[in-house]
């Protein structure tokens, strides 16, 4: 992972063709200097990076520093406007015929989504289904899965994460942390390859931090390829195998989370860790 | 209150020689056993009473003045299932419920044109919604039932048929009603939908559901918790302005009624009957409406208040079992961690308390 290029603002040249070097290569995520802006405010400004499968990287930096809206752009919840991102070797969002992008329809990019689990920073339960109802309702909606199978599936889900005694809860009646829990269930039972975190604690009680962390840890011990996006140094630190610094829309520093958050080279760097650690 | 507190006072005290403590400690020295709960003397509302009072009077003299007024109330009783009555009763209501189908599907299609991203449909619905909304719909109404003066002929290529023998009262009705209806339910179900939370969508689409199956599964739903109140209110209000409809002849409850009184004669009788089915009407549908929303309440963020059945059963039991005051605590205790579904603690002592207190 090098430093960003920040100059170039035009799509890379078209002939990057299918991408990484056929298939994935060992690789799930690939960022090639990718923009997006808002209207005129650039939040992206010329991504690059890498994620091995079976990772688990995280990226930290300051509010507003575009990493939220570059993990939605992993999923297609926002799309990018330069530059190429793929997972698993194929364009995110995109087809790509010669030296033409086509914009993908929305059931292509449904399909491609149903591999890339995503937890929110806001659980965004759906509040009129119980936890059960929550974990079956895309196996059953999307996957076609019998009810019975998915049922099935959704309890075992719920059990994994410690919640088998509040599968008929709605989410209103669980704490933040239970709710984070079945979150975590909803996006595992659709057998994500790879799983988001857009910061999965920060709208949690402190004390209810560690029991959503404990299920995060698990999944990284079980070799699941993830992306977090947290505040949590601790975590970063114990958990993860690659960490990026991100600030004003560029990748600043990277590197392995004991390096970079023991011994950070950039002054941005210092500055934000000396603030949060 | 003070006479039982001095009454509890002394003992500490007496106790007290020994520990100093007492005065401190009002409880008495058993630190297990809570306080007396307060027995207070309830503010009187003297006003309340006076106004009360004079409500019953004045109702009173309502009453007097019907049993001598002029009217047969035999009559009332004669015509009340009535067969020209009872048809009028069963039109009023098909022409209410078809209209409110047309209004609701109409209704809905048209939130969802204004909402999408394309200018020229979202253009359309607003145009539709501009135009059936600023016109009564008395005037829509006879613009359906007099097509026929400036299309003589319905031609739709494959069909083609005289505009008098399609335009029926009831077509013009159902038409008039219908399409009016649909402006105001577009403007209904777009404030529902809008009032489900972005992420909502953002966590379906991320699972890889569709659009089309996210506003069905997700959104619409959640959607419903918003749409229902009003669009009972709607439903109710169909009811009675469908009597718009005798105008141009459509045979409902309002138009029965009057073609009896052209005959019989017994105006005020007849106003009387068909008044006592559109209260009994929208009485019924008042009822239905509140267990549609209790439904679709059901994972919202409070337990759902007992119906009133639930209530009446409560009152029974409390009142058997008066003298333990619930403790205020447990009411207020709404901690998302530790809350559980349980209603029915939670409820009574909810119910109870106010209850008691107003009627002191």
């Amino acid at each position: 992972m090098s430093d960003a290029t920040t100059e170039a603002h035009g799509a890379p040249d078209g002939a990057t063709g299918t991408g990484p070097a056929g298939g994935n290569g060992g690789l799930m995520v690939k960022a090639e200097r990718v923009h997006k802006s808002f209207g005129l405010v650039q939040v992206l400004n010329g991504i690059d990076l890498e994620v091995r499968n079976g990772e688990v990287f995280c990226l930290v930096g300051p509010s507003g520093s575009g990493k939220s809206t570059f993990l939605r752009c992993i999923n297609h919840l926002e799309k990018i406007n330069a530059g190429r991102l793929y997972v698993d070797g194929q364009l995110v969002g995109y087809r790509q015929k010669g030296d033409k992008l086509y914009e993908m329809k929305e059931r292509e990019v449904a399909f491609q989504r149903r591999d890339i689990g995503m937890v929110f920073q806001r659980f965004n339960l759906f509040p009129h289904m119980t936890a059960l109802e929550n974990v079956m309702e895309a196996p059953v909606q999307v996957k076609g899965l019998p009810k019975s199978e998915a049922r099935r599936r959704a309890e075992e889900m719920l059990e994994r994460v410690g919640l088998s005694d509040r599968m008929k809860n709605y989410p209103a009646q669980l704490s933040g942390g239970q709710q984070q829990r079945v979150a975590i269930a909803r996006a595992l039972a659709m057998e994500p390859k790879l799983m988001l975190f857009d910061e999965p604690t920060s709208a949690l009680d402190p004390e209810l931090v560690g029991e959503v962390l404990d299920v995060m840890r698990g999944l990284a011990e079980e070799g699941m390829t993830m992306i977090v996006v947290t505040h949590e140094m601790g975590f970063a630190r114990e958990v993860g195998d690659s960490l990026v610094f991100m600030d004003a829309g560029v990748v600043v520093e990277s590197g392995h989370p004991r390096e970079v958050l023991s011994n950070p080279q950039h002054e941005r760097t210092q500055a934000f860790l000396s603030k949060v650690l | 209150m003070s006479e039982e507190n001095r009454d509890a006072v002394p003992d500490p005290l007496a106790k007290g020689g020994g520990s100093g403590q007492g005065p401190l400690t009002p409880g008495g020295d058993a630190a297990d056993t809570p306080p007396e709960a307060i027995r207070a003397i309830p503010v009187r509302h003297y006003g309340r009473w006076a106004g009360a009072a004079l409500v019953v009077v004045l109702l009173g003299m309502l009453v007097l003045a019907f049993a001598n007024a002029d009217i047969q109330w035999s009559v009332v009783g004669r015509y009340l299932n009535h067969e020209t009555i009872v048809m009028g009763a069963v039109n009023t209501l098909w022409i209410t419920l078809l209209s409110m189908l047309l209004g609701v599907t109409l209704g809905t299609v048209l939130a969802m044109m204004r909402l999408s991203g394309n200018p020229v449909l979202s253009a359309v619905a607003y145009g539709y919604i501009w135009f059936f909304r600023g016109t009564p719909v008395l005037v829509q109404l006879f613009l359906w039932f007099n097509l026929a003066l400036i299309f003589p002929v319905l031609n739709l290529g494959f069909y083609s048929e005289d505009m008098n023998t399609v335009i029926t009262p009831f077509v013009a009705a159902l038409l008039g009603l219908g399409l009016n209806e649909a402006a105001y339910m577009a403007e209904i179900s777009r404030a529902g939908i809008q009032s489900v939370d972005r992420g909502q969508t953002e966590a379906a689409q991320a699972l890889g559901m569709s659009g089309n199956r996210t506003m069905r599964r997700i959104v619409l739903p959640q959607a419903m918790r918003v749409i229902i109140p009003p669009t009972g209110n709607e439903f109710i209000n169909m009811l009675k302005t469908s009597s718009l409809a005798y105008a141009i002849q459509y045979n409902e409850l309002f138009l029965a009624g009057r073609n009896i009184s052209s005959r019989t004669l017994a105006v005020m009788e007849m106003l009387v009957v068909v008044s006592i089915w559109y209260l009994a009407l929208t009485t019924i549908f008042s009822v239905g409406q509140y267990y549609l929303e209790r439904h679709y309440a059901r994972g919202s963020d409070h337990t759902p208040p007992p119906t009133p059945l639930q209530r009446v059963a409560r009152q029974l039991t409390s009142f058997r079992t008066r003298p333990t005051l619930p403790e205020p605590a447990t009411a207020t205790a709404a901690d998302g961690g530790t809350r559980h579904d349980g209603d029915g603690t939670n409820g009574s002592g909810d119910g109870t308390g106010r209850r008691g207190d107003s009627e002191r």
